[in-house]
């Protein structure tokens, strides 16, 4: 540590000096000014680099946590066998309640490997010498994946020549199927190569990766194409139609729910009626008095233009009258997808029927008289 | 490590065993070139009858055969710039200019490129780090395959500020820095002097690097004059660098094999 220190100190001023010998005093009294606590060395040298955490350290976390599993699981009272991070969760919350509305500041018990950030490890043996052939460029993940795309370019181009000079070429050239899928965003770029990069290198990264699809033969990279790519969800979700069940008579029916605001409503749609509605036991007419509830709980119907055909049992509970007409409504409509067609399914969700609404209560604000209202403005 | 730094003061690794590092009957020793060169039987160990064996031999690694003067001509490395971007330092070097083009004295190119890849080659043969420096965009893949190849390491991308200077903060603490920095070109994107010259001399790393007719010779330490615009002439170089450092290191096993055959008894340092 303190050879360490003389080195610094020698490189700093370009002399070589033997610390073997006492033949320097003064340099070493001079050495022994500078050199003070870490803290006070790392002063204004640059960019503080994060924390590191030491392979044993990590290790040692390991071991704590899979003790600290079986500890739990005693106390609990389960098998410490089969304890798995769903049940360490629900024990933490059981044990240790927590009201912050702030998910991550509650108390949690995860595997190391998800708390601590993941980090290289030394990058050079013990004679010194770093195991990257990059290593001297400082950033040598992202150099190497592009000295990497750059030699797949190459290889591309070469085969491309072969094909030609044998009279093969294609005239439709056959591109890779990348799907509903985009590039890495920087940050994923990040957590793959754990190494930080630039806007202006992702930037390049991109432009070069880009290249190499508009090459005609680029399906020879296919994998390694996709392997930087992320695959994106389906961008229409498919209604789930509520199956049709049949009841003791015969009858057809099927059950659906809604929600509007704070209510709840179910709704049990029985096909071969008369049009009677029945909600919580009572009839809608003495349920619903305003017109305007009972015409939202009709619309589903009269846009289908089954007005007559259906009775409906429903049951509702929470928020007010015209929220739990709109959340009827929408379980009315959902309900009714398992009598109708895919096209009348797709007009009735054109139509905004089976679409939940998804305005609530703003919340009042401090220093307003409510959500928007503020205070009388008094000039003086 | 002091060693080290007494190591690299002085130029290249000739001096590799200082006089310091042998304890002998008399007191303090002076650093004279009698004491440098006279070997000390009862305290040589494995290592140093190895590093002691290319003091011993001229040419030990035969760089003297891996090119001649035709091979140089045949790839175009006498092809220098225009007249206008002459370096005033490079005119030693120079052997004609013919119409206004400048032409390199391939003699000269020849006896410093021998003596650049035997430097190299004793460096490869220490277990020193040589590290590939260019900066053209065209040859950046074939040098980084150069040193890929060869073991050795490369760096063909833009040169953040203090990576020799400011190392420990760069790379993080304890790293080591190169033992040979090899300038495939010594300019930059911008046509001026290659950063990494200034700091490799700041830092006493002994410097290798090919300087065309534009170029200044003089921070480098053993400057070959020679194109380095050329593919061809690129290719050439990586080449013979390539070849020379795997000989060293072959040399090196060998050397290692023989020796750990002969005394086993003996721990290896």
């Amino acid at each position: 540590m303190a050879a360490n220190c003389a080195r610094v100190v020698c490189s700093l001023f370009g002399k070589s000096v033997n610390f073997a010998s006492s033949t320097r005093p003064v340099t070493l009294q001079f050495c022994r000014q500078i050199c003070g606590t870490p803290a006070l060395r790392r002063k204004n040298l640059g960019p503080t680099v994060p924390e590191t955490f030491t392979a044993e350290f990590i290790q040692k976390q390991v071991e704590e946590f899979e003790i600290g599993k079986r500890h739990l699981a005693n106390m609990m009272g389960e098998d410490p066998e089969n304890f798995t991070q769903e049940d360490i969760d629900r024990s933490i919350a059981y044990l240790f309640p927590s009201g912050l509305f702030e998910k991550r500041a509650r108390p949690l018990m995860k595997h190391p490997v998800e708390i601590f950030p993941k980090q290289r490890a030394v990058q050079w043996g013990p004679d010194g010498r770093p195991f990257h052939f990059l290593f001297y460029t400082g950033k040598q993940a992202y150099y190497s994946l592009m000295h990497d795309l750059y030699g797949r370019v190459l290889k591309v181009e070469k085969h491309q020549d072969q094909l030609r000079a044998k009279g093969l070429f294609p005239t439709e050239p056959k591109q890779i199927a990348l799907g509903p899928s985009r590039w890495l965003t920087k940050e994923e770029m990040e957590a793959l190569l754990v190494e930080p990069i630039s806007r202006q290198d992702y930037e390049h990264f991109i432009q070069l990766m880009e290249r190499l699809l508009a090459m005609p033969c680029c399906s020879l990279e296919q994998q390694f194409v996709m392997s930087h790519r992320q695959q994106l969800e389906a961008q229409s979700m498919h209604q789930v139609v509520p199956p049709l069940q049949k009841d003791d008579a015969g009858v057809d029916f099927s059950t659906a729910e809604g929600r509007r605001k704070s209510s709840r409503g179910s709704v049990v749609v029985r096909d071969c009626g008369a049009g009677r509605l029945t909600v919580n036991g009572q009839d809608h007419l003495h349920y619903f008095p305003v017109l305007q509830d009972r015409e939202q709980l009709m619309f589903p119907l009269q846009f289908c233009g089954l007005l007559g055909r259906f009775d409906l049992d429903c049951s509702v509970s929470g928020g007010g009258r015209s929220s739990q007409a709109g959340a009827l409504r929408l379980a009315i409509s959902r309900a009714l997808l398992s009598f109708l067609s895919q096209s009348e399914g797709e007009a009735m969700r054109q139509a905004g029927l089976l679409t939940p609404d998804p305005r609530v209560r703003e919340r009042k604000k401090p220093g307003q008289e409510g959500a928007r209202r503020k205070f009388t403005w008094k000039k003086r | 490590m002091a060693t080290r730094a007494l190591t690299k003061g002085l130029l290249g690794l000739r001096h590799v065993r200082g006089p310091t590092v042998k304890v002998s009957n008399s007191g303090r020793q002076f650093a004279t070139a009698s004491s440098i060169i006279s070997p000390e039987p009862q305290t040589c160990s494995v290592r140093d009858k190895m590093l002691d064996l290319p003091l011993e031999k001229q040419d030990l690694f035969r760089v003297s055969e891996l090119f001649t003067v035709k091979d140089l001509f045949d790839a175009r490395v006498h092809l220098g710039h225009k007249k206008g971007c002459r370096h005033r330092l490079m005119e030693p070097y120079l052997y004609d200019s013919s119409l206004d083009y400048d032409i390199i004295d391939l003699d000269k190119t020849a006896e410093d490129l021998r003596r650049a890849l035997d430097k190299t080659a004793h460096t490869a043969y220490g277990g020193g780090i040589i590290l590939f420096i260019s900066r053209r965009r065209q040859f950046c893949h074939l040098v980084e395959n150069t040193a890929k190849q060869c073991g050795e390491y490369a760096h063909t991308r833009y040169w953040q500020g203090g990576l020799f200077t400011n190392a420990h903060i760069q790379y993080g603490p304890g790293v080591r820095l190169p033992d040979l920095v090899v300038f495939l070109s010594t300019l930059n994107n911008v046509f001026q002097q290659h950063v990494a010259i200034r700091d490799a001399r700041k830092m006493n790393i002994p410097t290798v690097g090919v300087v065309d007719s534009n170029c200044n010779p003089s921070l480098i330490t053993y400057p070959v004059p020679g194109n380095d615009d050329t593919p061809v002439a690129m290719e050439l170089y990586c080449r013979l660098f390539k070849t020379v450092i795997n000989r060293a290191k072959n040399k090196r096993k060998q050397m290692e094999l023989l020796h750990s055959l002969s005394e086993p008894s003996e721990p290896s340092s």
